[in-house]
């Protein structure tokens, strides 16, 4: 059984709080990265609870590089979503990302 | 690349010509591999970009529902709605195996069943814009599932096919070239030693001859 998680400022993941997913709340990067690695990775190399943890854009920004090091592995899946002011296109880039991966070439 | 350190016998040369037919095969599989996973990848990045244009529109509004909310309600008041949340989500992972990728696939069930219970206030005190901020999100939370289901399967999928491609273009490019050379170092070794074996034995052939012949000179002129 798994959990799931939403992470970014208090004003973009308030609601997810009523349909039942668990907030987290981080104001700067340092607070965030320490919070997403925790859900990540729990402490004494445990399986996370977490299989999908959704970060706003305005966070992902800062901390792209912990994220990074989550695309590999199976859980948890690391989703951006735009926060209260906005998608900064950070989602669409990230998918720009695979598909070049993936194919070697910018296939558009 | 013909190193000095293959031998030219006959039992190398089979060796390699085995390597080299094991690796061809190979290769063809894993190209059909790539192939395969490749048509497959592209139908889930199509997938993905319309679900993250859904996603974030959905998101958009709720956002901004949010917005108008917290502009009609104080924070405390707002906050004091949602703390308890009476709606809870569970998630079942199961996984799917997409050309022996193992890629998750997601079962959601919520503890309340019915969807107009996500409002975890009384409605006495809460402006409407609150319900609808919340109506919002909920409907665009199935979608969110979909987009986390397909945005890590084309992760994995992603780094697959990296693999996949460096290991079909390693034995292209550098494995199979490198057995063809090392053949062929081999059977021109073997053919030159067997031609050189050839001449050995015909000059053997004539100088035997010769010591015959003179022989039977000699006998002939004693006769």
């Amino acid at each position: 059984m798994y959990k799931i998680a939403v992470l970014g400022d208090r004003d973009s993941v308030m609601g997810f709080k009523a349909l039942g997913l668990e907030t987290f709340f981080a104001e700067d990067a340092e607070q965030a990265r320490h919070t997403l690695h925790r859900l990540a990775k729990p402490a004494g190399g445990a399986q996370s609870d977490y299989a999908i943890i959704y970060i706003t854009e305005q966070l992902a920004e800062l901390l792209s590089a912990d994220i990074d090091r989550y695309k590999t592995s199976v859980t948890p899946a690391v989703i951006l979503i735009p926060g209260k002011t906005g998608s900064l296109g950070l989602g669409a880039r990230a998918l720009q990302n695979a598909v070049e991966r993936a194919v070697g070439a910018d296939i558009g | 690349m013909a190193s000095a350190t293959i031998n030219p016998t006959r039992m190398e040369l089979n060796r390699l010509k085995g390597r080299l037919k094991t690796a061809t095969r190979g290769h063809k599989l894993l190209k059909d591999k790539r192939d395969e996973l490749m048509k497959q990848f592209l139908e889930i990045v199509r997938r993905n970009r319309e679900l993250r244009a859904k996603v974030e529109r959905g998101l958009e509004q709720a956002n901004a529902a949010f917005t108008v909310a917290s502009a009609l309600m104080s924070p405390e008041m707002l906050e004091q709605a949602l703390l308890y949340p009476k709606q809870s989500v569970e998630l079942d992972m199961r996984f799917k195996n997409v050309m022996s990728v193992n890629v998750p696939v997601y079962d959601f069930h919520t503890k309340n069943e019915d969807p107009a219970e996500i409002y975890p206030y009384g409605f006495a005190q809460t402006s409407g814009e609150l319900d609808a901020a919340l109506e919002a999100l909920a409907n665009v939370f199935n979608d969110m599932l979909q987009l986390a289901e397909v945005e890590k399967t084309m992760q994995l999928l992603a780094e697959d096919i990296e693999k996949t491609r460096r290991r079909v273009n390693a034995l292209e490019y550098v494995m199979i070239p490198g057995f063809q050379q090392k053949i062929r170092y081999i059977s021109m070794k073997l053919e030159e030693n067997e031609r050189g074996n050839i001449t050995r034995l015909m000059k053997v052939k004539d100088m035997i001859l010769k010591e015959a012949i003179e022989e039977r000179q000699a006998q002939d002129a004693r006769a």
